[in-house]
């Protein structure tokens, strides 16, 4: 009898006492097929029906090649603006005491929560030349709405809480004996956070800087409402699929999704890679 | 003579050793200010600004305008679509994380992390894009939708690709926030129960559950913002029907493009007010984490 019953387990299901392996992977696997995994695969099907040359020729046309220029080389400004004063807040977040910190430090997070439409006409309306900020900078020339620049503002806005919220916390572990050896051995405070801390941080800034990066890449909502769209100056990649689906261009829209999707894709294995790093050096 | 004079002095040399200490891992005065005023200024200038500028464009003219505003038709058709959409995919997206949870946290077995990586996989993916793929799926030139047209079926620019879409998007939050809470609490409280005869169901509402309780209502507050909020996605699929497929992004979008920008900024101030209420629960929330790991 017991001999019997054991190779009638299935093979994947481990020793352990607890129920449900069996049932709850099944759902877990059925669910992400059917919502994640097909949906996903459906683009790449789509594209499987263009020649090689058509979907070369479709993506290195100029509006999407510009598109897509415009949606990457902005995500990396603003990624990097990010990595510097998200950095910088996290550090005086953790190590300052200053009033209301516990407020500041919990708006951190605005970004995550606040629907991005609604983020989008906030930051036009402050950045256009009737605006409380756009109008101050009209003085000295400077346009941001409805130009590059505040596509590159909208971007900074949405990628901040992720440069913020992995230094965090590993500033708030890190051992105070190693800043202390640093400055028992002669470092100044200077050569110490250069040296000692900077390093310490890297992994976790990357990492925060590559979600930025890959959030920036995709942002749709809070873009198009400042950025003018202008195609070959201020529209972004995410906004030429929607216009190319209007047009019923789908063959266009499908291959600059591919192209963002693929992207995405790599983001995602640099982040793993670059988390398991971080961990490594906790 | 030193041995009376030792625990009088300890203190003070004590209290002077721990003051080299925190003085070696700290910069000058002017520094600290420095850093201070520019992290509040960065976070002044680029979040409270806007996040204020909502409520005051919001009641730019009054009242009466913001409160007319909210009780166009229009408006609430939107608002109860959105409430609707809200409410499905949370239940949707909270079963399946649970389970999810429960398949990844409480077994062994090969490839888990590139699970993991697969649920999380929507994050990463632009908003547009996960809109796009439901219309090469459903729409009128998509996969089926020859198929759902003799059917008299209609996903695309109606209330199911909204759903599909927001499910999408809205699909790692739960999962998310259940995997390293229930990872750390590890098996053995499960484990402990099962063995003494408890089904897999009253372990799991009995023993896991409350284990893991503030972290699902986290999940589910996040879920709900980004289900509530969701424009990219479901621009992409809904159509823009007024009083029919408009969600409040979609129907802020809307009364922009028309000018009516107080209109736009009473619904606009209604999610920021969600979005601030998501927040100081989320603080909330994890005080009591914290408190209860303690």
């Amino acid at each position: 009898m017991v001999i019997n019953l054991a190779p009638a387990r299935p093979l994947m299901r481990s020793r352990s006492v607890i129920p449900g392996f069996g049932l709850t992977m099944g759902l877990t696997l059925t669910w992400l097929s059917l919502i994640v995994l097909i949906p996903l695969a459906a683009l790449f099907v789509k594209t499987a029906e263009l020649t090689p040359a058509q979907f070369w020729a479709l993506i290195t046309g100029s509006r999407t090649l510009h598109a897509l220029q415009l949606s990457f080389g902005l995500a990396l400004v603003a990624a990097a603006i990010n990595l510097v004063f998200g950095s910088l807040i996290a550090w005086a977040l953790v190590r300052y005491k200053f009033p209301l910190r516990g407020l500041f430090d919990a708006i951190v997070d605005i970004p995550f929560a606040l629907p991005t439409a609604v983020a989008g006409i906030a930051l036009t309306a402050l950045y256009a030349e009737n605006g409380l900020i756009g109008s101050f900078l009209a003085n000295f020339g400077i346009k941001v709405a409805f130009t590059p620049l505040g596509i590159l503002v909208a971007l900074v806005f949405i990628g901040l809480p992720f440069v913020v919220r992995t230094v965090q916390p590993v500033l708030i572990d890190m051992e105070p004996e190693l800043e202390e050896a640093a400055a028992s051995l002669g470092a100044n405070r200077w050569q110490t956070i250069t040296q000692v801390i900077m390093p310490a941080l890297m992994p976790a800034a990357l990492t925060g800087f590559a979600l930025a990066f890959a959030r920036a890449v995709g942002e749709y909502g809070s873009v198009i409402f400042i950025a003018g769209n202008l195609p070959g100056v201020s529209e972004i990649a995410p906004l030429l699929i929607v216009i190319r689906l209007e047009e019923y261009r789908i063959a266009d829209a499908t291959a600059i999704a591919v192209v963002m999707l693929v992207a995405s894709f790599i983001m995602l294995l640099v982040i793993n890679w670059l988390q398991r790093w971080s961990e490594k050096r906790r | 003579m030193a041995d009376i004079a030792a625990p009088i002095a300890m203190p003070t040399s004590r209290q002077h050793v721990e003051d080299r200490r925190a003085s070696v891992r700290t910069e000058p005065l002017g520094v600290r200010i420095a850093i201070i005023g520019i992290a509040i200024g960065f976070l002044g200038l680029f979040i409270v600004l806007p996040l204020v500028t909502v409520f005051i464009q919001a009641f730019s003219k009054g009242a009466t305008a913001y409160f007319s505003a909210l009780s166009d038709p229009d408006a609430i058709s939107a608002i109860r679509l959105t409430l609707l959409i809200a409410a499905i995919s949370v239940a949707v997206n909270l079963v399946f994380g649970v389970i999810a949870a429960w398949a990844i946290t409480k077994f062994e077995f090969p490839g888990k992390t590139f699970l993991i990586t697969l649920i999380d996989l929507p994050f990463s993916v632009s908003p547009v894009v996960s809109g796009l793929v439901f219309v090469l799926l459903f729409g009128a030139q998509g996969i089926f939708g020859s198929w759902l047209m003799e059917n008299d079926w209609k996903i695309i620019f109606a209330v199911p690709g909204i759903v599909l879409a927001t499910v999408f998007v809205t699909f790692p939050f739960v999962a998310r926030e259940l995997i390293p809470l229930m990872q750390e609490q590890g098996t053995s409280e499960e484990e402990a129960a099962v063995s003494l005869g408890a089904s897999g169901l009253s372990t799991f509402m009995r023993v896991t559950l409350p284990n893991i309780k503030w972290g699902l209502i986290y999940g589910v507050l996040l879920c709900n913002a980004r289900a509530m909020g969701e424009f990219g996605a479901v621009s992409v699929v809904s159509g823009h029907i007024r009083g029919e497929t408009n969600t409040m992004p979609l129907h802020i979008e809307i009364l922009y493009n028309e000018y009516q920008f107080v209109a736009a900024f009473a619904v606009a101030s209604l999610l920021a007010f969600l979005a601030i209420v998501t927040l100081i629960v989320k603080t909330v929330v994890e005080a009591r984490m914290a408190k209860e790991t303690e």
